[in-house]
């Protein structure tokens, strides 16, 4: 297909699709996820940032044979490698056998959180996602500066930016029922992650798609009167300030870096409590990030529009 | 069992080839990204299939269910997606300022460009007179 707006769009259905079968393997936090982002804003950012490169691919002029040969000379060897793995579903496979069983026995005596993967998050592997949300601010800090904006546009950002779909009164009106709804799952996601599934991690999704549903329709000057550019990038690092912060209170009340035990006299509260900081500085981070990346797109569009 | 019961990896490796033939055998960055894109969730499903117990359910405890499916590939999938979309964020602002600077995203109209920016660099440091010499045989091969 030379017309990449098909692509994108079939691209997002595959990530709704993927979705439905990550539901379907039990891993509901994941599809959560998936659905979020895959087929709400990365479709999104793709779109935007066709509107930028233009819409259709030129003729190859790769012979594809070489390629093809490669692939399916990769893909034979490593159909050859599953031939040892356990089959499918089987209960004493390996991965099932190491950590898994402690994790489903023990964390409701030890986190009490009926969510595993939850406590597991932000809990046992708190370490592995502070890891990450750092790398998320990090691609929120280089997006930040590879678009960059300039001295000639923070004139033209005083200038209004009308919206595109002024004229849609029905989208309007539904989406002003919708946008408090859609907030408030934000957060109901946000705070009930500990008993279903949910998290800071979509919660900060969903969140930014509300505000990103909000800019298509009423435009980019009225979103970020409501949510000023400063704030919104300290907003990236308060996350994880609170992250961090968490752990470093932690160490101070004579527990290890993250261990929530010791914030309160009960270890499972204390536990409570810290995870419940800690998605809040996720869903944070998450939420603002992906804001912010969000209006650096808009805003090339915007300006290119206005440049011809 | 037979080995029809290893067809979960098989799925996996087959979106995963697919996934890797559109970024090698594109020229358009965009749809590298794709494909890219489509590589990664290859590999979110190779977790996830791993981690799924036949009959268990999803791992949220309660009562009333005793066989549950393996937590943990769900925590480290959930953040990979999240890092996911926000790694391609950067890939796709790189893309955009790649067309700014190039006017074109296609690989090969790129590297045109990148050789001949190096051929005039390369004159330059010659001399001009050496260059005239030199880019008239460049042309001409």
């Amino acid at each position: 297909m030379r017309d990449l707006f098909a692509v994108v769009m079939m691209s997002g259905i595959y990530s709704l699709i993927s979705a439905s079968l990550f539901l379907d393997l039990d891993a509901v936090d994941v599809a959560f996820t998936e659905a979020a982002v895959g087929a709400g804003i990365s479709t999104l950012l793709m779109l935007a940032s066709l509107k930028l490169v233009g819409r259709y691919e030129h003729k190859s002029r790769y012979k594809p044979g070489l390629a093809l040969g490669v692939v399916l000379v990769t893909g034979a060897l490593l159909i050859y490698g599953t031939l040892d793995m356990p089959y499918f579903g089987l209960a004493d496979a390996p991965a099932q056998l190491h950590v898994a069983p402690r994790y489903i026995n023990d964390s409701m005596a030890e986190i009490g959180v009926p969510n595993v993967v939850t406590s597991i998050l932000a809990s046992y592997r708190g370490f592995d996602t502070l890891g990450e949300v750092v790398v998320v601010f990090t691609a929120g800090i280089g997006v930040m500066s590879l678009l960059l904006v300039s001295k000639q546009t923070k004139e033209e950002s005083q200038t209004m930016v009308p919206a595109d779909m002024r004229q849609q009164i029905i989208l309007r009106v539904v989406a002003k029922f919708m946008l408090p709804l859609i907030l408030l799952f934000a957060l109901y996601v946000q705070f009930h992650g500990d008993y279903g599934p949910g998290g800071g991690f979509q919660a900060g999704v969903i969140f930014a798609a509300g505000i990103i549903l909000y800019t298509m329709l009423f435009g980019l000057s009225n979103s970020q009167k409501l949510f000023q550019r400063k704030k919104m990038e300290l907003l990236t690092a308060v996350g994880v300030l609170i992250y961090g912060g968490v752990g470093v209170v932690c160490m101070f009340m004579g527990g290890n870096f993250l261990d929530y035990s010791v914030l309160r006299h009960d270890p499972v509260h204390g536990q409570h409590l810290g995870i419940l900081l800690v998605e809040l500085g996720v869903g944070i981070t998450v939420a603002s990030v992906m804001i912010v990346i969000f209006f650096k797109f808009t805003w090339r569009t915007v300006k290119h529009k206005y440049k011809e | 069992m037979n080995i029809l019961g290893l067809y979960n990896y098989w799925i996996v490796v087959v979106l995963m080839m697919i996934g890797f033939y559109i970024v090698i055998a594109h020229e358009n960055l965009i749809k590298k990204i794709i494909g890219l894109g489509i590589f990664q969730t290859s590999v979110f499903f190779f977790y996830i299939s791993i981690g799924k117990v036949a009959g268990g359910t999803a791992p949220i405890l309660d009562e009333k269910y005793q066989l549950y499916s393996n937590p943990l590939p769900h925590v480290l999938i959930l953040t990979a997606i999240v890092v996911g979309i926000a790694t391609t964020a950067l890939g796709l602002s790189l893309v955009v300022r790649i067309q700014e600077a190039y006017g074109s995203i296609e690989e090969s109209d790129i590297q045109a460009q990148d050789v001949l920016d190096q051929l005039e660099c390369s004159m330059e440091a010659y001399g001009i007179e050496h260059a005239e010499k030199l880019s008239d045989q460049d042309l001409n091969e």
